[in-house]
Formats: C-alpha cells, sequence, structure tokens
C-alpha cells in the first residue's frame, strides 16, 4: 500500500484550474519533490491532501484511508511544515508544542518526554524559554520543523521547508530531513531550489499548470532530458553566437539575456573554440535538475 | 448551509486562549475592573446628582446594570472581532490548527466559548465594581453571572459572522458606527427606552442589547425579571443563529 495515492485529482477556482487531473503515488518510507514554478497547483495539491480544501474531483487515499472523508483521522499521523510561518507568537517555544500538541490530543505526560527530545533535535534547547519573536528565520523553521514532529507522524508534508534561509540554515534543516528520511518516514516536499531536490529526493514530479509533466529520479530526469554537458557562455557572446548554429559545438542553444546555455555530448571541440577568445567568460558543469526544470517549464516568469 | 458539528475537541482551543490571558491577567482584569467603575463614578455621582430616582432605584444603580450589559457586549464584540482576526487572517493560528486532527468547527466553537468565557470574567469585574462601590446587594445580583455569559454567548456570535465577513480590521467599524453604537444608545444603558420616541421604541425591542438589560435591572434592584423566557430566548438565538452563519461563512472562506 502507498503512503500516499492521487488519481486525477482536480481543483478549480472559479475558472482557473489550480490541479488538472493529477496522477501520485509516493511509496513509504520515500522521500518526495512536487517541483512546479510558482502558481504550478503545489501548495493546492498538499491541502488537497491534508483535506484542508475539497477537490472538485479525484480520489486521494493517504495510507489507505479515503480523504477528505477521513481527513480528520489521517492528519493525526501527518506533520505539517507551511510555506507560510504559523506559529503562535503568543508563546514561548516550549509553549508552542505543548499548546500545538494538545490539538492531537496528546497528554501532559507524553509531551513532558517528547519536548525535549524535539527541541535538541532542532538545536533549540537553549531556547526553550524565549517568546518567538526573538528567534532568527532559521530557528523558527526548525521549531515549525519541530512541531511538526510532535505527533511522531509517519508523513511528512513540508511546503518550501528552506525558503528563505541562508546556506547554513538550510544545510541544517537538510540534514535534519536525512536524519527523518533514515528514521523510516515519508517525506512528500515542495521546493524552488533544485539542489534541494537533487540531494533530498529520491523522486521528483514537476508540475506546470496542475499537471504533471514528468518524473523520476533526479539522474534519471537529467539523462532522460538533458545533455550531460553544459557550457554557460555568460558575456560577450555575439562574435561566438552565430557559430554555434553549427551542430558540430553543441547540440542546443538557449538565451537568457546575454548569456548562452550551450548543452552538448562532447564539450571538447566548442572548449577549444572558447580558448581562442579570451574575453568570453564561460563556466563549464554537469547538467543538473535545473536545467531540466527550466527546459519543461519554460524561462519566462510566472507570476 | 449547515448546522454546526459540535464536539469536545474545542476544548485544547479554548486553553491555548487561556494560556495567552493567564499572561496579561492582571491588566486585563484591571481594564475590566476599571472602566466599567469610571463610568459609574463619574456618570452615576455626577449626573445622578442630578436626576430623581428612576423606577424606584437610584440613578447609579439604574446605570450600573446598564453599564454590565454594555461592558460585557464590548468584551465579547472585541474578543471576536479583533482577537479572533488576528489569529485567523494575521497569525494564521487557524491554519496552523486545520493541520491538527481538528476542523474548522472545533476552532469557531473554542473561540464561541473561550469569548463567552471572558464575557464572564468581564461579568464578574463589574459585579465587584458593584459590590465595592456599594451600589447594590442581594443574592439577586449572582445571577448576573449568568446573566455575562448569555450576553457574551449573543454578541459572540454576532461578532463573529462580521469577523467571516471582514477583509482587514477597518471594516469593524462599520459594525462598531451602525450596529454597537446604537445599541449603546438606544437600548436603555443610561436612560429608559420609554423616553425614546415611539419608532426608536420599536427599533429598541429587537436589539439584543435590550433584552439584556431588562434582565439586569431588576437583578440589581433586587426583583425577578419579567418575561424571563422571552429575553433568554432572544439573546440565545442571536449567538447561536450567530454562531451557526459565522461557521458556513468563515469555512465559505478559507475553502479559497
Amino acid at each position: 500500500m502507498p503512503a500516499v495515492s492521487v488519481h486525477g485529482l482536480t481543483k478549480k477556482y472559479g475558472t482557473s484550474v489550480a490541479v488538472n487531473g493529477l496522477d501520485l503515488s509516493i511509496e513509504k518510507g520515500e522521500c518526495f519533490g512536487l517541483l512546479g514554478p510558482n502558481g504550478a497547483g503545489k501548495t493546492t495539491t498538499l491541502r488537497l491532501l491534508l483535506g484542508t480544501i475539497i477537490a472538485d474531483s479525484g480520489q486521494i487515499t493517504i495510507n489507505g484511508e479515503p480523504i477528505p472523508a477521513r481527513a480528520r483521522h489521517s492528519r493525526a499521523q501527518i506533520g505539517v511544515v507551511p510555506q507560510i510561518d504559523n506559529l503562535d507568537p503568543d508563546f514561548t517555544v516550549t509553549e508552542n508544542l505543548i499548546v500545538y500538541g494538545r490539538y492531537f490530543g496528546i497528554n501532559q505526560e507524553t509531551l513532558n518526554h517528547r519536548i525535549p527530545a524535539l527541541l535538541e533535535f532542532a538545536e533549540l534547547s537553549h531556547k526553550s524559554n524565549s517568546p518567538i519573536n526573538t528567534l532568527s528565520g532559521g530557528m523558527k523553521r526548525r521549531l515549525t520543523l519541530a512541531r511538526s514532529l510532535i505527533n511522531d507522524p509517519s508523513l511528512l508534508i513540508l511546503d518550501e521547508p528552506t525558503t528563505g534561509l541562508d546556506p547554513q540554515a538550510r544545510h541544517m534543516i537538510w540534514q535534519r530531513l536525512r536524519n527523518l528520511i533514515q528514521q523510516g518516514k515519508t517525506i512528500l516536499l515542495t521546493t524552488h531550489f533544485m539542489e534541494e531536490a537533487e540531494r533530498l529526493c529520491d523522486r521528483i514530479a514537476i508540475l506546470d499548470e496542475g499537471q504533471r509533466i514528468a518524473q523520476g529520479t533526479p539522474v534519471n530526469l537529467i539523462q532522460e532530458h538533458i545533455e550531460p554537458h553544459v557550457i554557460e557562455i555568460i558575456n560577450n557572446s555575439e562574435s561566438i553566437r552565430p557559430l554555434l548554429a553549427d551542430q558540430q559545438y553543441c547540440e542546443r542553444v538557449e538565451e537568457a539575456g546575454e548569456t548562452l546555455f550551450c548543452y552538448m555530448h562532447s564539450p571538447d571541440t566548442l572548449i577549444q573554440l572558447l580558448a581562442t577568445k579570451p574575453e568570453i567568460r564561460y563556466l563549464h558543469r554537469p547538467a543538473n535538475l535545473e536545467d531540466v526544470f527550466i527546459k519543461l517549464t519554460g524561462r519566462e516568469l510566472r507570476d | 448551509m449547515r448546522l454546526p458539528r459540535p464536539s469536545l475537541r474545542f476544548i485544547p482551543i479554548w486553553r491555548r486562549n487561556l494560556l495567552v490571558w493567564r499572561k496579561l491577567a492582571i491588566p486585563s482584569m484591571l481594564g475590566n475592573l476599571a472602566d466599567p467603575m469610571f463610568y459609574m463614578l463619574a456618570l452615576g455621582f455626577g449626573l445622578g446628582r442630578l436626576l430623581p430616582e428612576i423606577g424606584g432605584m437610584p440613578y447609579i444603580a439604574f446605570l450600573a446594570a446598564g453599564t454590565m450589559c454594555y461592558a460585557t457586549m464590548n468584551t465579547a464584540t472585541f474578543e471576536s472581532l479583533y482577537s479572533a482576526f488576528s489569529r485567523m487572517q494575521i497569525q494564521r493560528t487557524w491554519d496552523a490548527i486545520l493541520n491538527t486532527p481538528l476542523t474548522l468547527d472545533d476552532i469557531i466553537i473554542g473561540e464561541f466559548a473561550w469569548s463567552i468565557t471572558k464575557s464572564g470574567l468581564s461579568g464578574l469585574a463589574i459585579l465587584c465594581a458593584i459590590l465595592i462601590l456599594g451600589i447594590a446587594h442581594g443574592p439577586n445580583l449572582l445571577w448576573l453571572i449568568p446573566l455575562s455569559l448569555l450576553i457574551g454567548m449573543c454578541f459572540t456570535g454576532m461578532a463573529l459572522i462580521i469577523t467571516a465577513l471582514a477583509p482587514n480590521y477597518d471594516f469593524f467599524m462599520y459594525y462598531f458606527s451602525l450596529a454597537i453604537t446604537p445599541m449603546t444608545l438606544l437600548c436603555g444603558v443610561f436612560f429608559p427606552t420609554n423616553q425614546l420616541p415611539l419608532l426608536l421604541q420599536h427599533i429598541s425591542v429587537l436589539l439584543p442589547l435590550t433584552h439584556a438589560i431588562d434582565l439586569a435591572r431588576p437583578l440589581v434592584a433586587g426583583h425577578n425579571p419579567h418575561h424571563l423566557i422571552v429575553h433568554v430566548t432572544v439573546l440565545v438565538l442571536y449567538g447561536l443563529t450567530g454562531l451557526c452563519l459565522a461557521i458556513n461563512l468563515i469555512e465559505r472562506r478559507l475553502q479559497r
């Protein structure tokens, strides 16, 4: 039985379709990433899974429980890190965990037992009695992650868990999430950071306009959609641009302002050419998930 | 339109609000006590000297009953407008709760119960003020506590509808200008409603604060209220209708 199973899920807001016939299947113990531009339907999908909004059509089951019919029961086994911070500003760090635990009907004795361990996990033991407004962005995110574990959930739903964090804080969250995956928890996360998805996720689905447009492991997605080498020609690209039409240098070129992205299987001929043009600054790197994402969803802004 | 689905799961939400209140309990209770005391002292003694007895009551006792209803109405109204709106829209507390096994009905009923509790505390503070100032005495005064819960219920239900519809805090000014202020002036807080022109008297009868005051005033005077069932029914109906409408409206609002 999969941890999460979604068939033909559709949700409309007025005339705009947020989720359009989505299918997903997430195995137990898997870390699954939902990627997509703004407005692709990621957050709507998560809210549908939690049963806080109701789909227009389609089926959802979580650990075999039908949603929304059994959503309340199902949520007892889920931990959520929302995109917008909603810690309780009227309380201290510890009070936040106590009050949230009570919403799950967890008794005080169990909470007294669990909370110190969760604070240690989030490296917040020294802040246990601090008010929320004295915490940094990274600390708040860690506390939100600790809060999501108060009911010892089997499934974690994380909506952009590291957005707005500095690199140190982000790495710390990643390390904690890996830790949770090792403990056997199932994780479903959305993110805009391709590096995050590549590092953490066993499988990824890319959404656009409410539909799944690609799915696979990070490595497979890159192999399937993108040539293995990328050369980014960062400046002074005018002199070289006409030459790139020739397939001997690269198979595919994309432009973003002055920068040219050249995709190819063997980079040597282009590198030799670039060696004769010292005024050009370029970067040679392996293809990554961001290349896949851009190829599939386009370069235009999505606001 | 559906009916509320009550359950005891509202208790953790009520306890959350209690825990917040406990941090500010002393200033909150002092406010509950001081505000009506100043009203009763200033108007009761100041204006009261110039006035004859009203219906066999000294003006300060007449005013004390009105003040008790008015202050309790305000407590319920502020809690269910500003505080509830903050938790719904600004702090996103309700969003956090909806990700747990609790439901929207649990949240709204929790808020409803909490606002009624706060109204009861407000009523208790005014009862203390009445006793401290020696305005009235007798066992009938104890009925002011359940009455303050009833008034809290009525005005919590009404205010939650406004919260459900509010795009921002400024919206609440409509409710104050069009509902709370007229009630304060037309329902007999400061003078008997039979002094009003007939048309305004007819309007006054439809407003819930009038019914609250018709219960409070005899209790302060040491009598038993007339038409007890009518007055109680009006207050309960306003409160429960408000609760029911608010749940439906907020459910629709959060689905967006």
